[in-house]
């Protein structure tokens, strides 16, 4: 085991793609000779070179666009975009293109490319650089959508979702970049198609991902100083999402809490929630709840960044109003 | 695919590949003039872009090309995937929405798409496709490949932002495309000087340090010989390069556009100077086009044409269970190297 962090860890998983297979390129704004705006990249220009390190021009719609047709070229093309506010300046390459191109083709043009961006609020950067919008794209048929909330799960899922012939997206949650702890050495690629129970609960079920489940774990410790027993479930995979894993636990604890740090309307936890009525309805003793981000564009100040995005007492009272 | 005789290889040869010229392009006009009455009759939906007056573009460019480059199109492809090599069968059937259709019926008219002759579509977002040329090529340069990318678009497209993301990227990077621009100088309805400060659309390509020519876009010769030109210069490590085709569609956008933006005079004007007429014209003079011939081309295009929508008439629908098909790959198991 080493301490890392999940910034190292990511990193790492980069190196060892780069390392794998030749065709694998990384491709961004600042990924190069500045090392990553959040440091991931550093190193990766002196180890590997300008070809496969390749820093891009602020061309957000242009270089997606480019990694998608270089992925139909026979490449494996990892594209980082800064934030998630930027890539919807690539929306078009993405939704219209990447997830479309394979159906409208009939089945003849696969599109293997990585994109990763960092997400999420917790670092006072505003309106423009905060926001959650991963739950759009699970909304898009033909994407794959991550979010590594572990340090195991930042070193492992480059590798196999570079294996997936389809495009993935992989959500970097901003806040979690300094987050350190113990990483087993040989640690390496993680199943992809999984929700992880993360901790094991009786009371009530606890639905989060990305920079969300550390909010989940700590209000879970809370709340069993409490007496009440909460099973936490890391999403992991954004779509699809494995419903079966949220349901088995949902049969059990009769209850469950979806926390989101998108905004609640039209939400990723909308859908959780809906799925779970739909499939689960007897088995709950309460409706299901959630804790998402206020419906507000993200402040800068610190107090009310805070107070818009949900926090371990925000969980803790959702679980509290669903009796448990 | 393409006929690889170069244009001055003998007077023989010469005249042989005119009339290749020729040929292709009558083809891909009863194809066209078919699809409005198949469209009148129900049997084509949706979105109908015709290239009827454009032929020479598409014609012309792709006698530049060898198997192995890559095509970019937009949704006015028909032409270009005909010329590419795509069977009209093939084409046909997909406009029909069969099964036995280029993209199996999901695409339709402005997606047809065709692994076996590397055409990469058939993109209906105007712009969209410029992209996924530079970087279809950006993978040809890293795999060390001699290849180049034909990028088809219109006017319009150079209006978008990914025009110019575009050019700039591919020649920063110096990457093998052929950007292609048919101006037919109109964008739908918006006329050109309507929507562009300068419409001088090479010199736009220019001021990224793209080499780029403006070409007489109803000539198939012009065109052929510009494309060689620049295609080889890509191909041997040139960089991009830019040409500006100068046409005309002699009919409306689409078959819902009742064209009410352009002057019947105008459009007058152009058909004066249609491609197919222009270059019968040139070989009946050259005494090429020896007594019958033209005939014989045209009683050919027509059965090609007729045999494609039996073709298509006698094809299946796609079984609706197979609906959710390829929506993500047929894949591997997990974990699997790429």
């Amino acid at each position: 085991m080493s301490t890392v962090t999940y910034r190292e860890a990511l990193h790492g998983a980069l190196d060892d793609a780069l390392r794998r297979d030749e065709r694998v390129f990384l491709m961004g704004e600042d990924v190069g000779r500045y090392g990553g705006c959040y440091a991931v990249s550093l190193g990766l220009l002196e180890e590997f070179g300008p070809e496969r390190i390749r820093d891009a021009p602020l061309s957000e719609s242009g270089f997606v666009g480019a990694g998608i047709g270089a992925a139909l070229g026979g490449m494996r093309p990892i594209v980082e975009i800064m934030t998630v506010n930027f890539s919807l300046l690539a929306l078009d390459q993405i939704v219209n293109n990447a997830a479309t191109l394979l159906y409208m083709s009939g089945g003849q043009f696969n599109v293997p490319i990585v994109i990763r961006m960092t997400t999420g609020a917790g670092r006072q950067l505003g309106a423009q650089h905060s926001h959650s919008l991963e739950g759009w794209y699970t909304h898009i048929p033909g994407i794959r959508v991550l979010a590594p909330a572990t340090l195991e799960d930042a070193r492992g899922m480059l590798w196999p979702a570079l294996c997936d012939p389809d495009p993935v997206l992989l959500f970097e949650h901003g806040a979690l970049y300094n987050v350190e702890g113990e990483l087993a050495d040989d640690a390496g690629p993680v199943d992809l198609d999984s929700a992880m129970v993360r901790r094991d609960g009786t009371d009530v079920t606890v639905i989060a991902y990305g920079g969300m489940l550390r909010v989940a774990l700590a209000a879970a410790d809370a709340l069993a100083d409490e007496g009440v027993s909460a099973e936490v479930i890391d999403l992991r995979s954004l779509r699809p999402l494995d419903m079966p894993t949220i349901l088995s636990s949902v049969v059990h604890s009769h209850r469950a809490v979806v926390v989101d740090e998108g905004w609640r309307s039209g939400s990723l936890s909308a859908e959780v929630s809906a799925r779970i009525t739909e499939e689960a309805f007897y088995d709950l003793d309460a409706p299901v709840g959630r804790v998402c981000t206020a419906e507000v564009p993200m402040p800068y100040a610190k107090h009310l960044e805070d107070e818009a995005t949900p926090q371990v007492r925000d969980v803790m009272a959702a679980v509290h109003a669903l009796g448990a | 695919m393409t006929d690889a005789a170069p244009v001055a290889a003998g007077p023989s040869a010469a005249s042989d590949h005119a009339m290749h010229l020729l040929r292709e392009m009558v083809r891909i006009r009863r194809f066209e003039e078919r699809c409005v009455e198949l469209y009148s009759d129900m049997r084509i939906r949706g979105f109908l872009h015709l290239g009827i007056g454009e032929e020479a573009c598409a014609v012309g460019v792709m006698q530049a090309l060898e198997d192995d480059d890559a095509v970019v199109a937009t949704y006015r492809e028909h032409g270009h995937a005909l010329a590419r090599g795509m069977t009209m069968r093939s084409a046909m059937a997909e406009l029909e929405g069969k099964v036995e259709g280029c993209s199996r019926g999901r695409g339709g008219s402005m997606h047809l798409f065709d692994k076996a002759t590397r055409f990469f579509g058939g993109n209906a977002i105007v712009g969209g496709g410029l992209p996924l040329a530079v970087g279809l090529a950006l993978a040809d340069h890293m795999q060390g490949r001699n290849r180049v990318t034909a990028c088809f678009f219109g006017d319009g497209a150079v209006a978008e932002g990914e025009f110019h993301e575009s050019m700039n990227l591919a020649a920063l990077w110096h990457l093998p495309v052929l950007f292609c621009c048919e101006n037919n100088f109109y964008a739908m309805g918006t006329a050109l000087d309507r929507s562009e400060s300068e419409t001088d659309l090479a010199l736009k390509a220019a001021s990224y340090r793209v080499p780029s020519w403006d070409v007489d876009g109803m000539d198939v010769t012009a065109v052929e010989a510009a494309a060689r030109a620049a295609a080889e210069t890509v191909r041997a490590g040139g960089g991009p390069h830019f040409l500006e085709l100068r046409t005309y569609r002699f009919r409306a956008h689409s078959m819902y556009d009742p064209d009410r933006y352009r002057d019947k005079a105008e459009v007058d004007g152009w058909k004066h100077r249609d491609p197919i007429t222009h270059l019968i014209e040139e070989l009946t003079a050259a005494g090429t086009l020896g007594e019958g011939e033209l005939e014989r081309i045209e009683t050919e295009a027509e059965a090609e044409v007729e045999d494609a929508i039996a073709f298509a008439d006698a094809g299946t629908l796609e079984p609706v269970e197979e609906l959710e098909r390829f929506v993500v790959s047929e894949r591997p198991a997990p974990g699997r190297a790429p």
